[in-house]
C-alpha cells in the first residue's frame, strides 16, 4: 500500500519518479539491465539487444502514432532510411556517434517530406501516404545498388569508440541499452511539456487545439519528424547489430508489427512501447518454439512460420483493440492500483 | 443574484457613442453554407470589460457566430475586429496568441489527458520550448512549465475550485465540473477576450449560480470581456451588461436587459406572433 | 524505328491499359462502398480478393467442380467470410475512433494474408482459361481477348452496382444508412443489416475482381497487393465518390499501362504508389471527393 506519498512542491509533483520507493525501483532495473551481460546466455543477450532496437522502434511509432494519432504504415522503411544511411557513412569511416544521429536526422528529414503534403488533410489520407511511401522506398532499396548494395545488401563496419570495437553482441547492447534508455526518458519529457500536450490534443480534438492555439500542421510535422528520428535510429543500430543487412528486412510486415506492438503495449505511452516492444519481441519466439516442437510430427511445418506469425501479428491487433484498447499498459496500472490500495480493493 | 440592470441601463445607450473602444466587434457580417443564409449583416460590440450576451431561438446562428469570429468559418462579407485589428483573414490558430478564448457547446476537452494538463494547454501560446528543448526537458522547458504551473495554480485552479479533481483524467468527471475545466482552460490562456458558448447549458441550479458567480468575479476582478451564448434567460438578464439577439441569422434587437425583453421582435421571435407582451 | 510503328505501339498500350482500368475501378468500388458505408478504408480488401482467388481454384481445380458450381460456391464463401468479418470484428469496434477501425482491417489483412500462405502456400498456381483469349483486331491494334473481356465483366457489374444502389428499396437504405445512420434507424431501417449487407457486398466485389485477376495474371499470395495499388485509384477519385472510382480506375490503369510498356515491368508496381503521393500533393481529395468540412 501507498502511504506518506506527500509532495510539497510543484517540481516534486512534476517529477518522473516522485516517490523514493519509485526511484529505488528504477535504479533497481537500471543496475540489472547493467550486469545481465553477465548473467545471461549470449542467445539472451542478442534477444535483448533486439528488445531494445524494438523499443526505440515503437517509442517512435507511439509517440507519431499513438499519442498524436497520426497511423503511419511506413516505419519500417524509415528504419531503413536509418540503417542504411548508417551504413553509407560508416563505409566511409564516419565513427558511429556521428551515424547513429546522422541516420535519425535523415529518417527524419524524409519523415518531414513526406508528412507535409499529407498532414494538411484528413488521418486516411496519411495513412495512404505512409503505406505509399513503405513500398517506393522499399523498391529503392532494392533498384539503388550503388548505395544500399541493392538485392544483395551491405555490410556495416564495427562501431568503434576511439579504437575499442563494438565487435560482439555485449559491447552493441552497452550501447543499444544506453540509447534505448535515454530516448525513452526523452519521449518522457515530451509529455512534461507543451510539445507533448498538444500532440494528445492533436490526437483527441484537433478543432480544440485550434481554438487554443497550436498550429496543427506544424505539431504534426514534429511529431511525424521525431517517430521517424526514433525510427532512423532503431535501423542504424539494427545495421550496427547485424553487421549486414538486405531490402527485404524492412518490409510492410514489419511496419505492421510494430503497430501491433504499440496496440498491444498500450497507445501513446512510453511504457506501453517497452512492453509492447517486449511482448512481441517474445511471440516470435515462442512461435518458433511452438513449430520446432510440432515440427517433430510434422516435418514441414517450418513452412508456415511466417504466415502463421502474420495470422498471430493481425489476430493480436484485433484482438486487443476490441477487447483490451488501452493496452498492456492498462493491465499494469490496475495490478499497480491494487498493490497502492491493499488491503482496500481497487 | 445580484441585478445588474438599473447600473447597466444608466451606462449602456446604444445611441451615445461608446465610451471606450470596443474591444472585439462585427461589422455586416455574413455567412453563407450552399444555400443556406447562417448569418445575415450582423454587427454588434462587445465593450472591454462587460459581458455580452448572443441569443435567440435555436438555430438563430449564434454557434455559426461564434465560429466565425474564432476564424473556423470565412464570412462571405464584413469584418471581425479585435483589440482595433481587423482579423477577418488571420487562421484561427493565430487568434488565440492575440487573446481569444473559447468554450464550445459540446465539452471539447481533451479526454486523453488530466484536468491539470487540459488547463495547461491554454498556456500553450504563452510558452517556448519546442521539441529539441523538450525532449531534453532540462533547462529551459523546466522552468517555463514550473512557471506555467504556478501562474495556473495561483490564477485557476484556486479562483474555480478544481485543486481536488486536478491530477483526474476529465474523461470520469461529473459534466458540472467538466465545463468548470473547460472554463479553467479557457482562463490559462489569459484572455482579453472570453468567449462561452452555453456555459450552464445541462446545469441545475446550484451549478448555474457557481458558474454565474465566476463569471462575474472574473468580469469584476480581472475586468474580463464577456461573450456568452445562452439560452437561461434568467442567468442572462441577471449577469448581462449588453444583450444581442439573433434570429434566422440577423440582428433583430440589441440593448440592456430590460430593454431587449420588452423589445416586441424579441417577443415575437422566442412566443410566436399571438403572444401578449410580458411586463417590463 | 518508325514513329508510326510506336504511336500503335503506345495506343495498344493505352487500350489495354484502360481495359485493365475496368477491373482495377470494379476494385476501387469495393473499396468505395465500404468507406461510404462504414467512413473506414478497408485495407483488408485484397485479402477479399485472394479468398475469392482460391476458393475458386481450390473448388474447381482442386476438387473439379465445374466452373457453374466453383464460382458461386466461391462467392458465397467469400460472402460468409465477409459477414463474419462484419459481426465479429467491425461490429464490436463500432463507435471507436476511425484509426482504431482502420488498424483493425490492417490487423485483419494480416490475418487473412497469413491464412492465405498457411493454407495454399507462396507458389504461383495456374488458374483456368476462364475468359476466352481469342484476341480482337482494331485495324492495326491487336488486343487480347482477355483485357475485353474482363473489361466488359467488370463494367457489367458496375453497371448493375450502381444501378441497384440507385434504385433498388435495398439500395437506398444502404445509402441512406451510410450518410446519417441515426435519422435511418428513426426511419425504421436496419442499420446493422445494412452495415452487413455493406460488407457482404464489397467481399463479392473483391472476390470477383480476384478471381478475373487470377484468371488473367496467375494466382499467388502477391494477388493481395493488388489492392493496395488500387489506393490510388479512389484517392484520385475521392473516396466517397463511385464515379471517381470509376474514371480513376481508367485513368490509372493507361497510365500503369503506358509505363510499364515503356520503362519497364518493375516500375510498374511502384507507379500507383507515386501517382498516390503525387495526387496527395495536387488534389488531395481526388477529382470527385467532397471535400471534408467537420461538425463544430
Amino acid at each position: 500500500m501507498r502511504i506518506g506519498d506527500f509532495r510539497e512542491t510543484y517540481a516534486q509533483d512534476e517529477a518522473l519518479w516522485p516517490t523514493v520507493t519509485q526511484r529505488a525501483w528504477m535504479l533497481a532495473l537500471l543496475a540489472a539491465l547493467a550486469v545481465l551481460p553477465f548473467f545471461a546466455s549470449g542467445y539472451v543477450v542478442g534477444l535483448a539487444c533486439i528488445l531494445g532496437i524494438h523499443v526505440i522502434a515503437a517509442a517512435g511509432l507511439n509517440i507519431m502514432t499513438g499519442c498524436t494519432g497520426l497511423i503511419s504504415l511506413g516505419h519500417a522503411g524509415f528504419m531503413g532510411v536509418g540503417c542504411y544511411t548508417a551504413a553509407w557513412l560508416a563505409q566511409r569511416g564516419v565513427p558511429f556517434y556521428v551515424t547513429i544521429p546522422a541516420a535519425g536526422a535523415m529518417a527524419a528529414l524524409l519523415g518531414a517530406l513526406v508528412g507535409t503534403p499529407s498532414l494538411r488533410i484528413k488521418g486516411l489520407y496519411l495513412a495512404v501516404a505512409t503505406l505509399a511511401t513503405q513500398f517506393i522506398l522499399v523498391y529503392v532499396f532494392r533498384e539503388w545498388d550503388s548505395v544500399t548494395g541493392g538485392v544483395r545488401g551491405v555490410n556495416v563496419p564495427n562501431a568503434s569508440l576511439f579504437g575499442f570495437e563494438l565487435d560482439d553482441d555485449h559491447r552493441m547492447y552497452y550501447l543499444i541499452a544506453a540509447l534505448a534508455v535515454l530516448m525513452l526518458i526523452a519521449g518522457r519529457n515530451l509529455f512534461r511539456t507543451r510539445v507533448g500536450r498538444a500532440f494528445i490534443a492533436i490526437r483527441d480534438k484537433d478543432i480544440s487545439a485550434e481554438v487554443l492555439g497550436i498550429d496543427l500542421f506544424r505539431y504534426k510535422l514534429y511529431a511525424f519528424a521525431i517517430g521517424s528520428f526514433y525510427a532512423g535510429v532503431a535501423g542504424a543500430l539494427l545495421g550496427y547489430f547485424y553487421r549486414a543487412m538486405t531490402p527485404e528486412y524492412f518490409t510492410l510486415q514489419l511496419s505492421i508489427f510494430y503497430l501491433a506492438a504499440i496496440i498491444v503495449g498500450g497507445l501513446g505511452t512510453m511504457l506501453g512501447a517497452v512492453l509492447g516492444a517486449v511482448f512481441m519481441t517474445l511471440v516470435p519466439e515462442v512461435l518458433r518454439a511452438l513449430v520446432s516442437f510440432i515440427a517433430q510430427w510434422a516435418p514441414n511445418a517450418t513452412v508456415v512460420l511466417s504466415p502463421v506469425q502474420q495470422i498471430v501479428f493481425g489476430l493480436l491487433i484485433i484482438g486487443f483493440l476490441i477487447y483490451e484498447p488501452h493496452g498492456l499498459r492498462e493491465l499494469w496500472q490496475r495490478m499497480r492500483r491494487l498493490f497502492h490500495l491493499w488491503p482496500f480493493r481497487a | 443574484m445580484r441585478g445588474k440592470q438599473s447600473f447597466a441601463s444608466i451606462l449602456w445607450n446604444p445611441s451615445r457613442a461608446e465610451m471606450s473602444e470596443p474591444l472585439l466587434h462585427v461589422q455586416d457580417l455574413s455567412l453563407s453554407f450552399g444555400g443556406i443564409r447562417a448569418l445575415d449583416a450582423v454587427s454588434f460590440a462587445a465593450q472591454p470589460g462587460r459581458i455580452t450576451a448572443v441569443i435567440g431561438p435555436n438555430g438563430a446562428g449564434k454557434t455559426s457566430l461564434f465560429n466565425a469570429i474564432s476564424g473556423f468559418y470565412r464570412p462571405q462579407r464584413g469584418s471581425v475586429w479585435f483589440d482595433g485589428a481587423d482579423i477577418t483573414g488571420v487562421p484561427a490558430h493565430r487568434r488565440a496568441a492575440m487573446g481569444l478564448a473559447r468554450t464550445f457547446q459540446n465539452v471539447a476537452l481533451f479526454r486523453g489527458m488530466t484536468v491539470l494538463d487540459n488547463i495547461k494547454l491554454g498556456g500553450h501560446n504563452r510558452l517556448q520550448a519546442g521539441p529539441l528543448a523538450a525532449l531534453w526537458y532540462r533547462g529551459r522547458a523546466q522552468r517555463e512549465e514550473m512557471a506555467l504551473r504556478e501562474q495556473i495554480e495561483r490564477e485557476v485552479i484556486d479562483f474555480l475550485e478544481i485543486d481536488h479533481i486536478r491530477h483526474q483524467p476529465v474523461a470520469g468527471l461529473a459534466y458540472g465540473l467538466q465545463k468548470r475545466v473547460e472554463l479553467a482552460r479557457a482562463l490559462a490562456m489569459q484572455p482579453k477576450v472570453l468567449m462561452l458558448d452555453e456555459p450552464v447549458a445541462g446545469m441545475n441550479r446550484e451549478e448555474t449560480e457557481d458558474m454565474a458567480r465566476f463569471i462575474l468575479d472574473l468580469q469584476e476582478e480581472r475586468g474580463l470581456t464577456v461573450l456568452l451564448i445562452e439560452h437561461d434567460m434568467g442567468m442572462v438578464m441577471d449577469i448581462s451588461d449588453h444583450v444581442v439577439v439573433l434570429n434566422f441569422g440577423q440582428v433583430i434587437a440589441q440593448g440592456t436587459p430590460a430593454q431587449v425583453r420588452a423589445h416586441p421582435e424579441v417577443i415575437r421571435a422566442y412566443l410566436g406572433e399571438q403572444a401578449v407582451p410580458v411586463a417590463a | 524505328m518508325a514513329p508510326g510503328l510506336d504511336l500503335i505501339f503506345l495506343l495498344e498500350l493505352a487500350i489495354i491499359g484502360l481495359l485493365a482500368g475496368g477491373l482495377l475501378s470494379l476494385i476501387a468500388l469495393g473499396f468505395v462502398l465500404i468507406y461510404k458505408g462504414t467512413g473506414v478504408v478497408n485495407f483488408a480488401m485484397g485479402e477479399f480478393m485472394m479468398l475469392g482467388a482460391y476458393f475458386f481454384y481450390t473448388a474447381n481445380v482442386m476438387w473439379g467442380w465445374p466452373v457453374m458450381l466453383a464460382l458461386p460456391a466461391a462467392l458465397a464463401a467469400v460472402g460468409v467470410a465477409a459477414a463474419v468479418v462484419e459481426r465479429s470484428v467491425l461490429r464490436p469496434l463500432a463507435g471507436q475512433p476511425v484509426i482504431s477501425i482502420l488498424m483493425a482491417t490492417i490487423g485483419l489483412a494480416s490475418v487473412g494474408h497469413g491464412l492465405v500462405e498457411a493454407v495454399w502456400g507462396g507458389e504461383n498456381y495456374e488458374m483456368p482459361q476462364l475468359l476466352p483469349r481469342k484476341p480482337f483486331l482494331i485495324g492495326e491494334l491487336l488486343i487480347p481477348g482477355q483485357a475485353v473481356w474482363s473489361f466488359l465483366l467488370a463494367a457489367t457489374l458496375i453497371a448493375a452496382l450502381t444501378l441497384y444502389f440507385r434504385f433498388s428499396r435495398t439500395g437506398i437504405a444502404m445509402r441512406a444508412a451510410a450518410s446519417d445512420p441515426i435519422t435511418a434507424v428513426a426511419l425504421g431501417i436496419d442499420v446493422r443489416h445494412t452495415q452487413r449487407l455493406t460488407w457482404i457486398f464489397a467481399g463479392l466485389v473483391g472476390a470477383v475482381a480476384g478471381i478475373v485477376a487470377a484468371a488473367t495474371t496467375s494466382l499467388s499470395p502477391a494477388l493481395g497487393g493488388v489492392a493496395l495499388g488500387v489506393l490510388a485509384v479512389i484517392i484520385l477519385g475521392g473516396l466517397d465518390s463511385i464515379a471517381g472510382a470509376i474514371v480513376a480506375g481508367l485513368i490509372v490503369g493507361v497510365i500503369s499501362s503506358l509505363t510499364a510498356g515503356t520503362l519497364g515491368g518493375k516500375v510498374r508496381d511502384i507507379v500507383p504508389y507515386v501517382a498516390v503521393l503525387a495526387i496527395l500533393l495536387i488534389r488531395p481529395y481526388g477529382l470527385f471527393g467532397t471535400r471534408q468540412i467537420e461538425r463544430l
